[in-house]
């Protein structure tokens, strides 16, 4: 047992490092901001903001675009990706090191992570070969910025209830509908949309999968605000859109088998979740006073505190398993999936825990609090928001039950209708 | 980045299963749980002897294999398992690594090749009433080469052959004045009676003192500290333990979740079971991560040791008590029946939660060493 690289990936570590640092900032470079302690860190979780005064928007597009390029070229945008798409042809471990390095470092991927991590090898497994030489190449080095047209206002958790329409009419699609949570639509040049081609057909056979440029007519992102009070998501309407039959993917009706594809990837794109955790709280405990002095001293918090220590550091080395797995050449075991699950509950419970140990002054959410910020207060709405996003709380534990344990699937009565006599409630 | 057991330790899990699947089912634990005169089962303590299972992490020197501690993590975690009925951690995880980081030459000599090959049995007494061992409330003394006073519970100690006590060796009662003792179980002055425990595979005696002879084991007044730093070894042991049995809680409950229909389909077709079992997983998979770091901060020695042990204790304390209980439910009215194994984890989940320290001590000795790091 030990923490060490082998010699091939030290060596791979070593170039990741050189590159680093001769072309971005490190995060402790910049003063004054304790860990976790950023703003954007717990308001994103990695999806840039939609919303947040325009020029500021530009000018963050503009900077990641070009430490994208930069990335590129380097030949680091896209480790996992075959070299002919212009990746680095590398391995799973070497993605998490490359991670783990550009973590200490003030950059910004996540405007890029939807499009490399997930649609882009949608599109090398199911695409035309024009198309692949065309986008992939643009994908990697951020000039294209994609978007993922999924969720729906009546299709969240179960997914394939999408009910955007896609009607064929000569060698053209008409889309209508609305898409929702979409992150960077209104900055995304294209988009990877699944939408149901035949409401007459089982409700996973009729539906089918296109790209679509972003500035097609009829097609307008609006973004919403959340409970934080900022905006990571768009809803997008679709008002008669044209698109032509070669911006399929797959096989018409094949549009589920396709988006499984899609959600795969998205399990192995997911980084690191935001911080907010023990070690915030613990630095918080030894300036809050409670009844009895320092929080920290307090045998009720100490107790609390050991219980998020342990969740939050059983994540880490649960991932330290994952990575030996990954450098040994294997698949690592279903461990990955208890991530999310764990680490939103647990920011909910920090934040709220520690809102209560500022007593009156935890109602306050503004700039001045002096608590180490808006950490808790921000913490607070965001965690909420957390235990939803990508797959809520019951669906996780659903998916541990079902995939990890093997337990029975629960009984579905959607299975054997066609989907437009399916019971749908009062939408 | 190497967060695993060696093929070679794995090989050893494998056939360390499938021995005890064989020599420790539920039958030969339950004729310990069952017979008040039995404290283990003498002819598995036998058999694991001979495969050397307790000389594990006994140096060749003294008459053990000088394997790991990482070796001995695996080992653990099988007899948790196996929910097997020996003193194999009071003598193991607690008496010998006393000696091996505290004896002398000469009392390695004396005591550990006995221990490596499973002929004799050692234990450790420290508490003597309710609550946490602290200097106000030990009151054994200890005075020109003999001890005086009383211990209880004592893990083991019936069928123990020596006892390290821990023992005021000077009047001030203040954590200066600690110092441990071995002593013989075969010294007149020494009086065992038995005490019944929430697992009687893990049994507990009361030991009397009057006059008993013994010998000093580390520096004098250190006995505190040494306790500290056995009891972090031993956490990081007892947490392996602790991971097997809960693993095999939340087994039998999908198992029986499987097999038991109800409402027209098999009950572990319903969420609220799904989600249950799948919470017991979520607890038991971060106790082992936890675990794992702990074996290695052990292994390596490292100046983690304290953090890591807390973390894996108490990490493994919750996700045990939590699978043994959450077993019981999923069973239903079977799942409180003598007749039923839910109770046999119940039981050794508590009860190894309680043995060196509660859940509650452990989680302020992991603050209070995180808060020592800070200042460091």
């Amino acid at each position: 047992m030990d923490f060490n690289d082998t010699p091939q990936e030290a060596e791979f570590r070593k170039k990741v490092r050189s590159f680093l640092e001769a072309n971005a900032e490190k995060r402790s470079s910049l003063a004054a901001k304790p860990k976790g302690d950023s703003g954007s860190s717990i308001s994103s979780a990695g999806a840039p903001e939609t919303v947040k005064g325009e020029d500021a928007a530009k000018v963050a597009l503009d900077n990641a675009k070009e430490w994208q390029r930069k990335k590129a070229d380097a030949g680091f945008a896209a480790i996992l990706w075959p070299k002919e798409f212009g990746g680095y042809g590398g391995t799973p471990i070497e993605q998490v090191i490359y991670a783990q390095e550009e973590h200490d470092y003030f950059v910004h991927s996540g405007y890029f992570e939807i499009g490399i991590g997930m649609l882009g090898p949608t599109m090398m497994a199911w695409g035309k070969d024009e198309d692949k030489k065309r986008f992939l190449p643009k994908m990697i080095t951020g000039e294209e910025i994609w978007c993922q047209l999924f969720s729906e206002p009546s299709a969240g958790s179960d997914l394939a209830g999408i009910r955007m329409k896609a009607e064929k009419d000569g060698d053209e699609w008409v889309l209508n509908g609305q898409k929702v949570w979409t992150s960077g639509a209104h900055f995304a040049d294209y988009g990877m949309i699944v939408a149901r081609s035949d409401p007459t057909a089982l409700k996973h056979k009729g539906l089918t999968y296109f790209y679509v440029d972003m500035k097609t007519s009829g097609i307008e992102a609006k973004p919403i605000k959340q409970i934080s009070g900022s905006a990571n998501f768009n809803e997008v309407f679709f008002n008669d859109v044209r698109i032509p039959d070669s911006q399929r993917i797959g096989a018409e009706g094949d549009g589920w088998k396709v988006s499984l594809t899609t959600l795969m990837n998205e399990r192995l794109a997911v980084g690191d979740p935001p911080g907010l955790d023990f070690d915030q709280i613990f630095e918080a405990s030894k300036e809050i006073e409670v009844e009895d002095g320092l929080a920290v001293k307090n045998s009720e918090v100490r107790q609390k505190m050991a219980d998020w220590y342990i969740q939050s550091r059983g994540l880490q080395y649960t991932k330290y398993r994952s990575m030996t797995a990954l450098s040994k050449g294997q698949t690592p075991g279903p461990e990955l999936s208890i991530s999310k699950l764990v680490t939103a509950s647990k920011m909910q419970d920090v934040s709220s825990y520690a809102l209560d140990l500022m007593d009156m002054s935890g109602m306050v959410h503004q700039d001045q609090n002096p608590i180490l910020k808006n950490l808790f207060q921000n913490g607070y709405f965001f965690s909420a928001a957390m235990r939803i996003a990508g797959g809520t709380d019951e669906v996780l534990r659903n998916i541990i039950a079902e995939r990890v344990l093997g337990l029975p699937q629960d009984e579905r009565s959607d299975k054997k209708l066609p989907f437009n006599e399916l019971p749908s409630g009062k939408n | 980045m190497n967060f695993d057991f060696s093929d070679d330790q794995k090989l050893l899990r494998d056939q360390a299963r499938k021995f005890l699947q064989d020599k420790c089912d539920r039958k030969s634990v339950r004729s310990i749980l069952e017979d008040n005169q039995k404290n283990y089962d003498a002819d598995l303590w036998s058999q694991i002897s001979e495969l050397g299972w307790t000389g594990t992490a006994i140096p060749e020197e003294y008459g053990g294999l000088g394997l790991g501690m990482l070796e001995l993590c695996v080992i653990a975690e099988e007899l948790g398992r196996a929910l097997a009925p020996t003193p194999f951690s009071s003598s193991i995880y607690i008496f010998a690594e006393f000696l091996k980081s505290y004896g002398t030459d000469e009392q390695k000599k004396k005591y550990l090749p006995h221990i490596a090959s499973g002929e004799k049995i050692g234990t450790f007494a420290l508490s003597e009433t309710n609550g946490k061992p602290k200097p106000n409330n030990i009151r054994t003394q200890h005075a020109s080469g003999k001890l005086n006073g009383s211990k209880n519970p004592v893990s083991d100690g019936e069928s123990a052959d020596y006892i390290i006590v821990a023992a005021n060796s000077d009047s001030n009662s203040n954590y200066n004045s600690l110092s441990l003792f071995i002593i013989d179980r075969n010294d007149p002055g020494l009086n065992i009676s038995n005490l019944d425990t929430i697992d009687p595979t893990r049994p507990a005696c009361t030991l009397d003192l009057k006059n008993v002879a013994c010998e000093r084991l580390g520096d004098e007044g250190s006995g505190w500290e040494m306790i500290d730093n056995i009891f972090n070894r031993a956490a990081v042991l007892f947490s392996f333990e602790q991971v097997g049995g809960a693993q095999v809680s939340l087994d039998e409950a999908k198992k029986y979740s499987l097999e038991r229909f109800a409402f027209g389909k098999q009950i572990g077709a319903f969420q609220a079971l799904k989600h249950k079992m799948a919470d017991m997983y979520v607890k038991i998979e971060l106790a082992r991560s936890n675990a794992y770091y702990g074996a290695w901060a052990l292994s390596t020695d490292s100046n983690e040791l304290p953090i890591a042990a807390a973390g894996a204790r108490v990490s493994a304390s919750e996700a045990y008590n939590y699978a043994s209980q959450e077993n019981i439910q999923i069973h239903g009215g079977v799942g409180f029946t003598w007749e039923y194994d839910c109770h046999l984890f119940y039981r050794r989940s508590k009860l190894l939660s309680l043995n060196i320290g509660s859940i509650r001590q452990w989680k302020e000795n992991l603050i209070s060493n995180l808060e020592k790091r800070n200042i460091v």
